[in-house]
């Protein structure tokens, strides 16, 4: 870790955003995080990903838990929200947040401990109820704070640092997701920011339940031979299933692909996502194809990444519970006391 | 690309900017960080093993190290290393018992004639070494045009009393002998001799009027030198200055002191081309003195010989198919501009009237003796020329780097080695890290723009020719500035089989120096990195291929050596290592059977 902020100087010429922001504009304070933490090159793509969609810092909440991923906010968009809750509590106080205000950008970051673990509940019932949020896992199967114990995602049979085997059944973050009808699913890999940074770029431009399992090796204690979760470990194993580009309705881009290796998934907003297939048997709009691309390549011994699932026209919590259009803070007495007759008619149809 | 090979010394020594644009190569981050320590000896002794003039050069130096100086790419201005320089000068303790001592002598003879900056160079160098030198100058003092051609209040005596001291006070003698007759010189029988007499004379403006007016028409160096000298002391109340380099702005402001009251610059050229250092044109110009360009002095008037004015052509540059600029007349009418005297400075030139044509020295198709750019040698064996009187006029700095390199060579003759083999650089590479996050350097990058030195109230400067215009720093300020150096000497050094390619390095760069990427030829790489990478006179370190056949490609163009990198990585793969050049200089060093 360091501890001299970060010199204000930047490259004279580095690009500017639609906003005319740099992406230095959305970093955040220096990482406390150990040097080489995975976390720290996550918060590097959330920061190149919020960059390029031109995302204004003000309008993005940035919820987490507890844990060495929950510290990350505080390490990019310096200049959006932040709520930092109890740990495993951050799916509810999202939920919450979002109801309240459904016109900002929400954006959970928890751990392997935090969402698999303490609050694999509070996940469980985001997901099924479609928020819409890009929630991503920052998952590197072991507890860091607490000096390496195995968490609930770690793989049976791989190894601790002092050369320990675990005993238990991993939980699988992703197929868990997809169960719960979450209608962005993807996994990737701290050390692929080519992948990973369009994999976010696509969960913020997508309505709903967006979910992102990052494998993010712990330098500290998981980074070791016998860990699955190391730097070699994924590199030897990953299973890509496609890259991707994602494209806005603002900016709209061409780029070549060959034909029947490129694929097209509609977003809102008139954007869509361009993927190239590394796979051909891959449909990532189908849910059931997606599962089983999970444990077939998990029966391999490969660990499947990139973009698994893709709802098109997906719903969100809002469209399901027919709320209002704004944000609560902006509804006025006329709405919120709508009169005596209005009263009376509601009492009438109660009879 | 290939990985770039950080053997050779050139490498490291390019990305110290400063340090590789110096002529002496003085190691500058080393002093100026020495300088925020307050151990202003040490920093006076680096910088007087280099340049040999610390104090005299920390106030007339034209500073090549600062438009080099990576500062000015980050941000808009650069380290000013040259006054804090003459801050080691100023407030150093006293060094004395840090010199050289005189050894016993090892019985060889070396002439050197001048007694300005190359041949003391070639003294302080040789001296020490048991060399009998002897100095040969038609003044009685040392210092050459360092004393008698720069204004006083740009350089009090003092500063070259002291420091031409210190190079004398090595058991060299400084003989006053007016040099009439190369002959006679090769006839005193020393084992090799090192020209060192400077460009000695001004450039002529042979224009109608010059004879007849000669009485207020003077030479600019020639004049310099009497007014140093205290011949004279007074000018009259209008002054025209002619000509855009450096020597003109020190007329014009000399003129300013001695009763000048309307005092112009007068150039052919337009003010940027102008070859004055741009901090010359701007004292000048805040001491009143307008700076009028464009226009090419045609004909001096006069009544009856006294002086009245000089008519100038008006004059705009045009560019010829070649790419040549040519001046030519705009059609204009001509200007009148009225005056009481005129001070010609438009260059100066070699001269070697005393040089003998049949002594077997060749010369050049302009007259001037062939001297070899390495070994500073001419045709006659064991005859070294250097600074002005080698290969034209240039400034101090570089007189004294071509005296290191003379005494080089002329150690090497006397010695019976050959003189063309030169000596490599001893430098060393050391990791600065004491801690996780603690290194031995101050790596926290200051946001401060450049801080002003301090100037003497102009109504007082104006009035006395010797009081120094400039304050120098003080010690707080001095501090401040100090802490604007990047550190560009702590090198980020990468060892590719230690990296795991966690891409912390990449995330935490401030400039975006660092990508991994897959490799390509130079100019295609160049596009895929991280940050725009067009400065093509910065190279790019570029380590082996890595696991995920990438490799490690660091654009050096705007690195602030902060050192984030080697914090955030994790295996160690980057560290930060101080680079020390230091010039070999006569001695054992520099021979190869010491």
């Amino acid at each position: 870790m360091s501890y001299l902020a970060k010199p204000k100087f930047h490259h004279p010429a580095i690009p500017v955003n639609e906003l005319g922001f740099t992406h230095r504009d959305y970093e955040g304070a220096i990482s406390t995080l150990c040097a080489g933490c995975g976390h720290d090159s996550i918060s590097a793509a959330i920061i190149h990903a919020c960059f390029e969609l031109s995302i204004p810092p003000h309008r993005v909440a940035k919820l987490s838990g507890i844990g060495c991923s929950s510290k990350t906010p505080t390490y990019f968009l310096g200049q959006s929200h932040g709520f930092n809750t109890v740990h495993g509590r951050m799916p509810s106080v999202l939920t919450g947040a979002n109801l309240a205000n459904r016109e900002l950008t929400y954006l959970g970051v928890s751990g392997d401990g935090d969402s698999a673990s303490i609050g694999i509940g509070q996940f469980v019932h985001a997901i099924r109820r479609g928020v819409n949020m890009v929630y991503i896992v920052e998952n590197n199967g072991v507890y860091g704070l607490t000096k390496g114990q195995f968490s609930a995602t770690a793989d049976q049979g791989s190894k601790s640092k002092k050369g320990v085997a675990n005993a238990d059944s991993p939980i699988d973050m992703v197929a868990m997701a997809l169960q719960l009808g979450a209608t962005y699913v993807g996994r990737s890999f701290s050390g692929d920011k080519a992948q990973l940074v369009p994999l976010i770029k696509g969960a913020f431009e997508h309505r709903g339940a967006a979910f992102i399992d990052c494998i993010s090796p712990c330098v500290a204690f998981n980074n070791h031979a016998g860990s699955t979760k190391s730097f070699d470990y994924v590199r030897a194993h990953n299973a890509a299933l496609n890259t991707l580009d994602v494209i806005t309705g603002r900016a709209p881009i061409t780029a070549d692909y060959e034909p029947g290796e490129s694929r097209t998934v509609r977003l809102h907003d008139g954007g869509s996502i361009r993927l190239r297939k590394l796979d051909a048997s891959h449909d990532v709009t189908d849910r059931a194809t997606a599962l089983s691309a999970i444990h077939r390549h998990n029966a391999a011994g490969e660990i499947v990444t990139g973009l698994l699932y893709c709802e098109e026209d997906s719903h969100d919590l809002h469209d399901r519970l027919g709320t209002v259009d704004g944000p609560l803070n902006r509804l006025g007495a006329a709405e919120l006391c709508p009169g005596v007759e209005i009263l009376e008619r509601i009492n009438a149809s109660l009879r | 690309m290939q990985p770039t090979n950080t053997v050779n010394p050139d490498y490291f020594h390019k990305v110290v900017d400063c340090q590789w644009a110096c002529p002496a190569h003085t190691p500058v981050p080393e002093y100026i960080r020495l300088i925020a320590a307050e151990r202003y000896g040490d920093a006076y002794m680096i910088n007087w093993r280099s340049n040999v003039f610390p104090g005299i050069l920390g106030r007339t130096c034209d500073r090549p190290c600062e438009p080099a100086c990576r500062r000015g790419r980050v941000e808009e201005q650069p380290v000013a290393i040259c006054r804090l320089k003459r801050v080691a000068a100023d407030y150093k303790e006293d060094i004395r018992h840090l010199l050289p001592r005189p050894t016993a002598r090892n019985g060889k003879r070396v002439a050197c004639l001048g007694a300005g900056p190359a041949s003391l160079t070639v003294a302080r160098d040789l001296a020490p070494l048991g060399y009998e030198v002897v100095v040969f100058d038609q003044d009685p003092f040392g210092g050459g045009m360092m004393r008698t051609q720069i204004p006083r209040f740009r350089l009090p005596e003092s500063v070259i009393d002291e420091e031409v001291g210190y190079v004398l006070e090595l058991g060299v003698e400084l003989r006053q002998k007016r040099i009439e007759s190369m002959r006679e010189m090769l006839a005193m029988g020393f084992d090799a001799m090192f020209v060192g007499t400077g460009a000695p004379r001004g450039r002529e403006l042979d224009i109608p009027g010059r004879r007849e007016a000669a009485a207020n028409i003077h030479i600019g160096i020639d004049w310099l030198s009497s007014v140093s000298f205290g011949h004279i002391a007074k000018i009259g109340k209008r002054v025209i200055v002619l000509g855009g380099g450096n020597t003109a702005m020190d007329c014009c402001r000399s003129s300013r002191r001695l009763g000048g009251e309307d005092v112009k610059v007068v150039v052919r050229s337009g003010f940027e081309e102008m070859k004055a250092s741009p901090w010359e044109k701007e004292d000048a110009q805040s001491e009143g003195i307008p700076i009028l360009n464009w226009l090419v002095p045609k004909e001096f008037t006069h009544d009856n010989g006294r002086l009245t004015g000089v008519i100038f052509e008006k004059v705009k540059a045009v560019r010829d198919a070649r790419g040549h600029r040519d001046l030519v007349p705009t059609g204009e009418p001509d200007q009148h501009i009225a005056c009481d005297d005129v001070l010609v400075a438009v260059g100066q030139e070699n001269a070697f009237p005393w040089i003998e044509t049949d002594l077997g020295m060749e010369f050049d198709r302009w007259g001037m003796p062939k001297v070899d750019e390495t070994t500073f040698q001419c045709s006659i064996p064991g005859v070294f020329f250097g600074g002005d009187s080698a290969f034209g006029p240039k400034n101090i700095i570089w007189a004294v780097a071509h005296g290191h390199e003379a005494a080089v060579s002329i150690d090497k003759y006397c010695h019976g080695e050959n003189i063309a083999e030169r000596p490599s650089p001893l430098t060393n590479l050391v990791s600065q890290k004491m801690g996780i996050h603690e290194w031995t350097y101050d790596n926290g990058v200051a946001n401060d723009l450049r801080y002003k030195v301090p100037h003497k109230d102009a109504a007082i400067a104006l009035k006395d020719i010797r009081v120094e215009v400039e304050l120098g720093y003080d010690d707080k300020l001095a501090f401040k500035e100090a802490q604007r150096c990047l550190n560009c000497d702590v090198q980020t050094v990468f060892e590719e089989k230690l990296c795991i390619e966690c891409d912390a390095c990449a995330d935490i760069c401030p400039e975006d120096c660092i990508t991994f990427a897959p490799n390509g030829e130079e100019p295609e790489l160049r596009g895929r990195l991280m940050a725009p990478s067009d400065n093509l006179t910065q190279d790019l370190y570029v380590s082996a291929e890595l696991p995920t056949k990438r490799i490690m490609v660091k654009d050096e163009d705007l690195c602030l050596h902060c050192g984030f990198c080697a914090e955030r990585c994790p295996t160690g793969a980057w560290d930060m290592r101080k680079f020390r050049l230091d010039t070999t200089q006569a001695g054992d060093g520099c021979r190869s059977k010491a």
